[in-house]
């Protein structure tokens, strides 16, 4: 084999601190190595160019390039490969950025093991085979988890597109975090009467099957070919016959029943119709206040119920579709700020979250937008705002800044004002963070138009006073105490990662960080796509974002899965294991370990053998690991040259 | 990096593309310092690794051998990395028999996110197997050795 090696410096950020020279050199000592050369940026144009022209002059047939991660470019050098005649998996790289230049100090040191890195990569790569991609049909249709605003417009835009969509919220309603919101910043609009709209268009939609009350129970597959089994909870109503009257709230006995919806100030009914505008608008039943279903009597929604449509033993259902893409939607949840005992951990009933404002303030909600303390319903006069709360706080493990906050403070300043003339709005605050269109110039309107006092420094306690409330705080920009005493108190709680992220996360075998937002593929280059091809992100699951970007991500989580499903047929990777029939004695190790189901025994000359489905595996190579007789071995990541790569660095 | 100012050791690790060698990536976008030593073997997965690449390559002088993959329930083959603890687990109550101190040998989960954690798994596995010093070759020729290297032997087809 002819191998050629390129060194690149990637301007200074790998010359800085490795002689790329000395490493190009000392290529060419390496067995099989016929040509080296150091480049200033090898996946330039001029780079690649200079790659195709040694293949011809060298008639190189393998290249390794030494550079950034394989993570990053090893497509791009394929394709270079693929341009220049050869076959792209004769190709290998070394990673000598991430791995040696940008976390070694010494140069003597990074060179030696950008050295031997290349030697490794030399070693697998004479072990290298000529693969060739097959192909395989692949579903038209995409799912999208999650109705919020980032998931109703990547359904849409899919929709539109022509794929069929699947979407599902685990809510009765679709709408997320905006369904609850009264008005947005920074123009102020009303939530409702932006989203609404959307979500008509998601019950409308030919190509949108909507299953609202229910969740992922369990994701195969893989791209081009995912099996989604979801679970749709029991509503205990038929959502087939129901027309949405809400006869069967008016008539429901149990009206103490905790409102999801409202966060909990206020009281529904054990049936009911969250919202007036729920999509769908349906009725389902809480099974924990119903009194039929907990003690057994009752029943007043079925005898009103005009369709009949009432159903006390429905049970859950398991429905189980095809797709060839998944959006991941799930956006976020609220700090649960009782965990700061200085904010009163739960005691104080006009100590509030910045969402329950907000159906405070919304005009659908449970005081129909009459600003009223919980305590006792009286109308607040001073309004205490405080921000960062669950945010840039590294004692309660959330040290990131969740970066709408600031915005939707000076945002209900402003509607406090607007609802109560009189009133006096006090905001403690960090700093503030506005970046953005027309958002810096919104919380200065905050201030400066609407006299909201913004303090700068953190609280250290609230204390009950004559019915009112003490809050005791720093400010810091003059260097002394305050005191303000306040009606209501209003915590401007930080997103965190949504209930049961994690376990999500884990079904649609995607990363998540350390506070379980789902990991991009890159935080630069693929904001949207995941490490596990076919998952794309929209919105806040990918960590907290405001209506525009996250409405943004869910056009751009649409357009990956549009592209990657306008194909009728998609390339397979031929990266994946082989049986030697000679080697295998039937077994079947590797049959019972594959996580994916991608090994069948089959007979062969009378023998039982393990025979390797191509397109289902996904390699792994745990069947290589298991089998006792080396017979199955995981292509291009083989024993030897595992082994190889082993050797080049010990012996 | 007081450790890496004398001579460097040989020091192997097996990652996992998808969550270590990943987070190896992402400490190097960090910029997050780390001795010298450690080269990287970049495998699809942690229930790749068969337990006696990791006897080869200290009998081939390797003076240490990090793997690191996935954390449990994280894994990008959704199992692979369950199948690693076990036989890792078992590698390692089986080093002290063929005459290597098991803390020449570590297995961790360190994932995409996750750079500064790398760092301070390199920088403390390092570490110790520089309190180790490097791997005595007593092994070759040894009755050991001559019994184990062929189970070692690559595969020619
Ligand atoms: C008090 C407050 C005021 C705000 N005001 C503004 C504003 O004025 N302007 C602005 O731009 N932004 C504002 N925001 C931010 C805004 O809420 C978010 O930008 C937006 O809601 C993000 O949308 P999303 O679709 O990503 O997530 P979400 O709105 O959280 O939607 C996620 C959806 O997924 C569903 N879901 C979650 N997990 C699952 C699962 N496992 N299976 C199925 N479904 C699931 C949820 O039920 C939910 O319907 C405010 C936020 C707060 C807290
Ligand atoms: S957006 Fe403002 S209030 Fe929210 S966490 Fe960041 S700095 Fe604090």
């Amino acid at each position: 084999m002819n191998i050629g090696v390129f060194v690149c410096h990637c301007g200074s950020n790998i010359a800085g601190t490795v002689d790329t020279e000395a490493v190009a050199k000392a290529a060419l000592e390496y067995r099989e190595v016929v040509f080296a050369t150091d480049a200033m940026y090898a996946c330039s144009e001029p780079g690649q160019a200079g790659i195709v022209e040694a293949i011809g002059t060298y008639a190189l047939d393998g290249v390794v390039v030494a550079s950034c991660t394989p993570r990053m470019h090893e497509a791009t050098f394929r394709r270079t490969l693929e341009r220049a005649g050869l076959n792209r998996y004769m190709f290998e790289m070394a990673n000598i950025r991430e791995h040696v230049s940008w976390v070694g100090k010494d140069k003597a040191a990074n060179t030696r093991k950008a050295a031997e890195l290349v030697h490794m990569a030399v070693e697998k790569l004479r072990r290298n085979e000529r693969l060739q991609a097959g192909e395989f049909d692949i579903a038209k249709r995409v799912m999208v988890i999650g109705g919020g605003v980032a998931g109703i417009q990547a359904a849409l835009d899919c929709a539109d597109g022509g794929l069929e969509v699947v979407l599902v919220e685990r809510e009765p309603s679709i709408g997320g975090k905006m369904s609850k919101l009264d008005k947005t910043f920074p123009t102020v609009d009303c939530s409702s009467c932006i989203l609404g709209p959307k979500m008509v268009d998601v019950a409308q939609h030919p190509n949108i099957t909507l299953y609202a009350l229910s969740e992922v129970d369990s994701v195969d597959g893989f791209v081009g070919n995912f099996n989604v089994t979801v679970r749709r909870k029991a509503a205990y109503v038929d959502w087939d016959a129901c027309t949405g009257c809400g006869e069967c709230a008016a008539k429901c006995p149990s009206k103490k029943t905790p409102d999801r919806f409202n966060e909990f100030i206020g009281l529904t009914t054990a049936i009911n119709i969250p919202f007036p505008q729920a999509i769908p608008k349906k009725a389902s039943i809480n099974a924990n206040a119903c009194i039929k279903l907990t003690k057994g009597k009752c029943g007043a929604c079925a005898k009103v119920c005009p369709t009949g449509a009432i159903r006390f033993d429905q049970k859950d259902e398991l429905v189980t579709e095809k797709v060839g893409a998944i959006i991941a939607a799930t956006g976020y949840d609220l700090f649960d700020f009782t965990k700061y005992g200085e904010y009163g951990g739960g005691r104080y009933p006009d100590v509030i979250t910045a969402m329950q404002y907000e159906r405070l303030l919304s005009a659908s909600g449970p005081t129909e937008g009459h600003i009223r303390r919980p305590s006792d319903g009286a109308e607040p006069r001073d309004i205490v705002f405080i921000q960062c709360v669950g945010s840039r706080d590294k004692s309660i493990g959330r040290p990131y800044c969740t970066g709408f906050c600031c915005m939707y403070t000076a945002k209900q300043t402003i509607l406090t004002k607007d609802h109560m003339p009189d009133s006096q709005s006090y905001v403690f605050y960090m700093d503030i963070r506005s970046p953005g269109k027309n958002y810096d110039e919104f919380t200065r309107r905050a201030m400066e138009e609407y006299g909201a006092k913004y303090i700068r420094g953190r609280v250290s306690a609230i204390q009950p006073k004559n019915g009112r409330y003490l809050v005791k705080g720093a400010d810091t920009l003059l260097g002394r105490q305050v005191e303000i005493e306040a009606d209501l108190v209003v915590l401007a709680v930080g997103a965190e990662a949504a209930r049961g992220a994690g376990e999500l996360a884990e079904k649609l075998r995607i990363s998540y960080d350390p506070y379980g937002f789902f990991l991009e593929g890159h935080p630069k280059l693929k904001p949207v796509e995941t490490n596990t091809a076919g998952v794309y992100l929209a919105g806040s699951c990918q960590g907290p974002k405001d209506i525009p970007s996250s409405v943004a991500q869910g056009g751009a989580a649409a357009a990956k899965a549009l592209s990657l499903l306008s194909k009728d047929k998609l390339a397979s990777d031929p990266q994946v294991s082989g049986v030697k029939l000679a080697r295998c004695i039937g077994c079947g190790k590797c049959e019972s370990v594959c996580p994916f189901g991608a090994i069948e025994m089959i007979e062969f000359r009378g023998m039982p053998k393990a025979s390797i489905i191509e397109t289902v595996c996904q390699g792994c190579g745990v069947c290589t690991a298991a089998c006792p007789q080396g017979a199955a071995q995981l292509r291009h990541f083989t024993d030897n040259q595992i082994l190889a790569e082993v050797n080049a660095l010990c012996l | 990096m007081s450790v890496t100012e004398g001579k460097e050791l040989r020091i192997i690790g097996f990652l996992c593309n998808w969550c270590s060698y990943a987070g190896a990536d992402t400490a190097g976008v960090g910029r997050f310092a780390q001795p010298t030593d450690l080269r990287i073997v970049r495998l699809p997965c942690t229930g790749r690794i068969n337990p006696l690449f990791i006897v080869r390559a200290f009998m081939n002088g390797a003076d240490g051998v990090l793997v690191s993959g996935c954390h449990p329930r994280d894994c990008h083959y959704s199992e692979g990395n369950f199948y690693a603890r076990r036989r890792l687990e078992t590698l390692k109550a089986l080093l002290p028999v063929i005459g290597v101190d098991p803390g020449r040998f570590e297995y961790t989960w360190v994932s995409a996110s996750e750079g500064q954690r790398w760092r301070s798994v390199v920088a403390s596995f390092t570490e110790q197997v520089h309190a180790l010093g490097s791997m005595p070759r007593f092994m070759s020729g040894t009755s050991l050795d001559l019994c184990l290297r062929p189970a070692v032997q690559p595969r020619v087809f």
